[in-house]
């Protein structure tokens, strides 16, 4: 009934869960069959996919505050790396005395760098809930300070996209330092089992793969609802003429925090259900051009209509790891005359390719 | 209408996953597939470029030979961009999609981090050349670089025995650069070096403003005592940091600098003629006179079209890595992973200084380290050898943790790090 | 195989056992000297240049000389020693001893001697004793310099002498110091004192050593304090010093930022395009250098005063053509730009990766911009700095003044302002974006020739600084020149002062930090654009 509701009228965003349903069903099966079997999925594959949901999510959250509020983000990887951190500390602390020292408190790093104790922003990170919280609250958080500030002031524009920037490069930078307490270069890795469920068998992996489909169906459920709730209309109408709305009386600030927080939210939860999946995050995922690749899928896939996020995320990213694999020397030019070419071609990106006829 | 566009909608995105679906399935069995981890793109291709030449190279030559087991030799060549978790994905497309039976690559440290889980998870071969830090010996990973006690330890000990008393140890943030000095400011601890004379600092990743920390060092260094560098900043940052030594004047009479991450490749991206006399150490150096040596350059200069292209210490360790992979092979008579780490301990092949390099039960490598002095052709001058081979240590004795660990992967201990103390094996994923 | 390997080595085993009497001179001693000189052993080696330097042939110092320069060579054939004279027609041999000449050589037929850094100091040392009395005065200073660190009382009697017949002030100042060092360790306290009195206010490093030494353990009370009051004045003027370098560093720290960041305030911040191929674009600047260097291998400094005109041609004519090709396309949609040329900055960078190399390439450096314009012992600038530093400032000149002063510039300004206006008045809009956009690679370009006297020549050049040149435009001001400027050295000096404190990684976060709150403040930058402009 409220599915109904949400959907209505968004012919795209039925298909779209209409196909995620269908592979999320068909992958388990098909991975269960026998490897000989000619529709046999490996478990490379079914990962593979798992990344590019997480992908899809993220790409998700940044064509709402894009498409629909205006707002370039080019530091939402922040956001993603951030829910990643947070994941991958209770998977560090889930290693407990299996690491290469043995020591049952302390991860492996900070034995290696002679840290006496456990950091204190370390502590609660054994408990599975407490870390699931940590990876909405703490790119929440930040979102909210980073925001509340930024709306205040009534930065906008590339000035906001530049700001944006300075944070992720900031933290990556942060992150970087061996002093900081969370391994430096080198990121959290070797993990062993996620709520006592080893990393390493097809279960696990196919869990993470569906827990991935559903955030990212159900993520994508909740960003449609807001889009057609009287704040997302409200929001468009920042986008389109920002004083307008100011004028007519409305808490414009109060508004664009919201949605941004909420839409860090969802970057965090794409990255907590991304690094288990990868098995490693480390401060190179706060690279400002990690951002900017975001944003291009979203272009690719289509502006302001949250499937074509989502099939602009799987699509870049599914000729990525082919062109590495197939083009290892030249692939760089063809992902590159892809951009360029989408971009002079493709004005309104993928999905503009059947909307303009439906608007015909 | 309507329907056709959704049918339209729902080709794409059925086209999308099955081109996915598409798995593997390729042939099989009439070669013997080597995967080649190396990026080729991004921040790291500078360095690991050079190195997926090299293994397409030592391949070309191995299917001269007639290939192996009766069967040719396929290189698999990816790129994984120089994106750590993109180095995971990769190493297991190579072994699950394209079943290679071996992997030659990495470069820094995390990259091997990242694809350690997925060698031990899918039990497949990783040869690892490059010089790094320790403290790990994984049953799947073979480290043909130098450990710290191979390449740190006798370069400090040359500088002592060559009157240095005041110690900088320059590094890159990251892990290499701080292991390697937490063992070196013990070590010189340990030899009676006061606190006050050893200055430790660190730099982000390619870092390139080095003004303010070489004024320091200058500083540093005029407090009247002999004072030396021991440079464990990487790749890119080198550049930069050698430009601004030379311009402000400390000549490697002030203040020499030793360094393990520059080697022939990087000096080739610097006019080293402000340079001359600055060292490093390495198991190799292009300059070693030695008959194999000669050989490789001159296949090298052949395979590459370019008779200018330096080699360098980590195309020495795949050198030595894929003979002693090709041995293993031999010995068998298989190339089941499990086969052949049983079979590579011990085997011995020639290294390029001349000697044999034999692989230790710790999965590492014995090497002769070497000293060389930059010249003005960015070339080395060896000017000091170790007498013997030095047998690579996984864990440092110098490390509070570490010291009572060891690895030894002969049955029946078989374990990457057992505690001599405690006599537990910890660690393992198996 | 195995037999080759067997030959081999015996033939290797045969040539160094003839390496012995590899040099043959007339000269007895000499030939001892160089055999030794030719041992493995470095030991064997120095010993070798005492021998050579105890010899009293009158060529000796030239030999010497010749050794640490690498001048000297010799040859295996005809066992001579000789020196490598280029002439039109190759490299001759000319006998070091007789001055015959042997003709034309091959490179590698020219042995060189090896030598350590243990070496090196001991010839220069040698060579320091005789360079006193050099007819060129920056020589003899240089020497007296070299030879501070290990004066002793019994040299004070030798400087004196020389002393007497010096002429050259700076040189006589030389003397002076190095005498009363020399005195700091006489028995007499009063004669310390005196040397104490004689070496205030001097910057060396080896006299604050020496001061600082007799500050803790000089026996007499007097020449304590004395020495602690002398060495407090001479450390507040390093501190002063140390000061005024802070803030060179800073300076041409900030003077890379703004070369970086000055093509981007053209095609971002005057034509709005988000270029994120600027950094590739700075990348052929540098690339050019190369090129240029390698067609003129003998001519540092004439290809690099060369490749500013022709690295500004190449990346102008590149940025030119992203205009027409791309760019073009998209006025109206300015988010759009940054897709698509990010896409281009992807296909520069993989180009130069497959055309060249995907190593770094060398660039060298020109003599006149090595090295480093020492002020005093404690303060000096390094020249490349310098130039950086003042071509920085040059080349915001010359923007500016075209910008300002030139049909051209009064067209962008025109079409930035108001295209719909600027159109109607009769300016050819399209033709002046394709100039701009040009103007603003080319720049970049020019900044490609700066930063490759700095840094690393290879295809990630233009990726380390692409996000720093946008947080100078934005902290300055979109479409503001001056903003670009200020912003930059301000950047820069901050980071430099706060260096020390914090170190280069925290003192680069705080920046950010600082940019970060500095634009919740003044949401458009340092210098705002005023009027509807501004509104776009």
């Amino acid at each position: 009934m409220l599915l109904g509701k949400i959907l209505k009228g968004d012919h795209g965003g039925k298909v779209f869960l209409l196909i995620l349903l269908a592979v999320m069903i068909a992958v388990p099966i098909l991975n269960a069959l026998s490897p000989d079997h000619p529709l046999y999925l490996s478990t490379y594959t079914v990962t593979l996919l798992g990344k590019y949901l997480t992908y899809a999510l993220l790409a998700i959250a940044v064509d709402l505050v894009w498409g629909y509020l205006g707002i370039l983000s080019l530091g939402h990887a922040a956001f993603f790396a951030l829910g990643g951190y947070a994941m991958g500390m209770y998977l560090m602390r889930q290693i407990g005395d299996r690491g290469v020292y043995g020591n049952p408190v302390l991860p492996d790093f900070m034995v290696f760098l002679n840290w006496p104790k456990l950091p204190w922003f370390w502590y609660g990170f054994d408990h599975f809930w407490f870390a699931a919280l940590m990876v909405l609250l703490v790119p929440g958080l930040l979102a909210f300070v980073f925001g509340w500030l930024a709306f205040r002031s009534r930065v906008t524009g590339v000035y906001l996209s530049i700001i944006t920037q300075a944070l992720t490069y900031a933290l990556m930078l942060a992150f970087f330092r061996n002093e900081m307490g969370f391994g430096g270069n080198n990121g959290l890795t070797d993990f062993k089992d996620i709520l006592g469920f080893s990393l390493q068998s097809d279960g696990t992996r196919i869990a993470l793969f569906i827990a991935s489909g559903l955030a990212l169906g159900f993520g994508y459920l909740a960003c449609r609802a807001l889009v057609k709730s009287r704040l997302g209309r409200v929001a468009v109408a920042i986008r389109d003429t920002e004083d307008r709305v100011r004028f007519i009386g409305y808490r414009v600030e109060h508004l664009k925090l919201a949605v941004f927080t909420f839409s860090a939210m969802l970057a965090g939860l794409a990255g907590a259900l991304y690094v288990p999946q990868v098995g490693i995050i480390n401060p190179g995922e706060f690279a400002p051009l990690n951002s900017i690749e975001v944003v291009i899928w979203v272009a690719m896939g289509g502006r302001a209509t949250l499937y074509g996020a989502v099939l602009g995320a799987i699509s870049v990213n599914y000729a990525k790891t082919w062109f590495t694999g197939a083009f290892p020397e030249t692939w760089l030019f063809a992902l590159g005359s892809l951009f360029v070419l989408v971009t002079l071609l493709l004005p309104r990106g993928i999905v503009g390719l059947w909307r303009r006829r439906e608007g015909e | 209408m309507k329907l056709a566009n959704k049918l339209r909608q729902l080709s794409i995105a059925v086209s999308t996953v099955a081109a996915l679906g598409i798995a593997c399935a390729a042939n099989a069995a009439d070669t013997i597939k080597v995967g080649i981890l190396h990026s080729l793109s991004g921040t790291m291709a500078i360095s690991e470029t050079t190195l997926k030449d090299t293994m397409l190279m030592l391949i070309e030559e191995q299917n001269k030979k007639g290939g192996l087991l009766g069967k040719k030799l396929e290189p698999v060549v990816v790129d994984p961009a120089s994106n750590w978790p993109l180095f995971a994905e990769k190493a297991r497309e190579l072994i699950a999609k394209d079943k290679v039976a071996v992997v030659f690559g990495c470069w820094t440290s995390v990259s091997r981090k990242s694809v350690l889980p997925v060698f031990e998870e899918l039990n497949s071969l990783l040869f690892y050349p490059v010089q790094y830090e320790g403290e790990e010996s994984s049953k799947n990973v073979f480290y043909t670089g130098a450990a710290p006690n191979q390449q740190a330890i006798p370069a400090v000990d040359y500088l002592m025995g060559r009157g240095v008393k005041r110690w900088v140890l320059a590094g890159t943030d990251y892990v290499y650069p701080r292991t390697t000095n937490k063992i070196l400011e013990a070590y010189l601890k340990a030899k009676g070096v006061a606190a006050d004379d050893i200055m430790i600092n660190y730099t982000p990743f390619g870092h390139s403003d080095w003004q303010s920390i070489v004024a320091d060092i200058k500083k540093f260094g005029s407090a009247g005592k002999k004072t030396a560098v021991v440079s464990t900043i990487n790749g890119d940052a080198n550049v930069p940091f050698y430009k601004e030594l030379g311009n402000q004047g400390i000549s490697a009479e002030n203040i020499p600098v030793i360094a393990f991450s520059v080697g022939e490749e990087e000096l080739s991206g610097i006019d080293t003629k402000p340079l001359v006399g600055h060292l490093a150490a390495w198991n190799y150096f292009m300059s070693v006179e030695s008959p194999e040596n000669d050989t490789f350059i001159e296949a090298w200069h052949k395979f590459i079209k370019n008779d200018k292209r330096v080699t360098n210490d980590p195309m020495e360790a795949h050198y030595i890595g894929f003979n002693m992979w090709v041995e293993a092979v031999k010995k068998a008579g298989t190339t089941d992973s499990d086969a052949v780490a049983e079979a590579i301990m011990g085997v011995a092949v020639p290294n390029l200084s001349g000697g044999f390099s034999a692989m230790m039960p710790n999965h590492h490598i014995t090497k002769p380290v070497l000293i060389g002095e930059i010249q003005d052709d960015g070339q080395f001058q060896i000017v000091s050898q170790t007498p013997g081979l030095v047998a690579g240590d996984a864990w440092s004795d110098y490390l509070p943790g570490s010291k009572d660990l060891i690895a030894d992967w002969r049955k029946p201990l078989a374990c990457g790090n057992y505690n001599v103390k405690t006599a537990k094996c910890s660690g393992q994923n198996y | 195989m195995m037999l080759r390997l067997l030959v081999t080595l015996l033939m290797l085993c045969l040539s160094s056992a003839s390496l012995a009497a590899e040099i043959e001179t007339g000269d007895a001693t000499l030939d001892g000297a160089f055999e030794q000189l030719l041992d493995r052993d470095f030991e064997v080696k120095a010993q070798g240049i005492t021998a050579l330097a105890a010899s009293d042939n009158p060529k000796t110092d030239a030999l010497l000389r010749g050794i640490l320069e690498g001048g000297l060579r010799y040859l295996t054939d005809n066992k001579r020693l000789v020196w490598v004279q280029t002439h039109a027609d190759g490299d001759h041999a000319i006998d070091a001893l007789s001055g015959e000449d042997y003709g034309v050589y091959t490179s590698r037929k020219f042995k060189k001697f090896a030598l350590n850094n243990a070496m090196r100091g001991q010839i220069r040392t040698l060579l320091a004793a005789e360079e006193l009395s050099n007819p060129d005065p920056s020589v003899r200073l240089n020497a007296v310099k070299s030879m501070l660190d290990t004066v002793q009382l019994s040299d004070a009697e030798q400087f004196s002498k020389l002393l007497e017949k010096e002429t050259d002030p700076a040189v006589r100042k030389a003397f002076g110091s190095a005498i009363a060092l020399a005195q700091l360790n006489t028995e007499d306290p009063k004669q310390r004192h005196t040397a104490i009195a004689a070496l205030s206010g001097q910057l060396e490093p080896t006299v604050r050593n020496a001061l600082n030494r007799l500050a803790q353990s000089d026996p007499d009370e007097g020449v304590r304090v004395d020495a602690a009051t002398a060495l407090a004045e001479i450390e507040e003027k390093v501190h002063f010093y140390g000061y005024i370098e802070t803030l060179f560093f800073g300076l041409s720290a900030g003077s890379v930022l703004v070369l970086a960041a000055i093509g981007l305030a053209i095609t971002f911040g005057v034509m709005g395009v988000i270029n994120m191929a600027h950094g590739e674009l700075i990348m052929l600047g540098a690339y050019t250098t190369y090129l240029m260097q390698q067609l003129m291998p003998e001519m540092a400094g004439l290809s690099i005063l060369l490749s500013i005109p022709t690295a500004f041609i190449v990346s102008g004519l590149v940025g030119i053509a992203i205009e027409r090709g791309i760019i073009h396309f998209l006025y109206g949609r300015p988010l759009e730009t940054l897709l698509a040329t990010f896409g281009v900055s992807l296909i520069l960078q993989q180009l130069v990766r497959t055309v060249i190399s995907p190593q770094n390439v060398p660039v060298s450096n020109p003599d006149f911009m090595s090295g480093l314009w020492q002020i005093n012992p404690v303060l000096s600038l390094t020249y490349n700095r310098l130039y950086i530093f003042a071509f920085c400032l040059l080349v915001f000149a010359g923007l500016f003044f075209v910008l300002k002063f030139t049909r051209l510039g009064l067209q962008v300004r025109a079409v930035s302002q108001n295209r719909a206006m600027a159109r109607a008045m009769g300016v050819r809009s399209a033709r002046v974006d394709a100039l701009t956009f040009g103007l603003g690679a080319g720049i970049a370009g020019i900044a490609g020739v700066a930063l490759s006297q700095l840094t690393n020549v290879g295809p990630n050049l233009g990726q380390a600084y692409i996000v720093d040149s946008f947080m100078v435009v934005v902290f300055g001001g979109v479409g503001n020149l001056w903003g670009t400027l200020i912003g930059g050295l301000g950047l820069g000096i901050a980071n430099k002062l706060m260096e020390p404190w914090t170190g280069a990684v925290l003192a680069k976060i705080l920046v950010l930090v600082f940019i970060i709150l500095f634009i919740q403040k003044r949401p458009r930058g340092l210098f705002p654009q005023k009027g509807r402009a501004a509104e776009g």
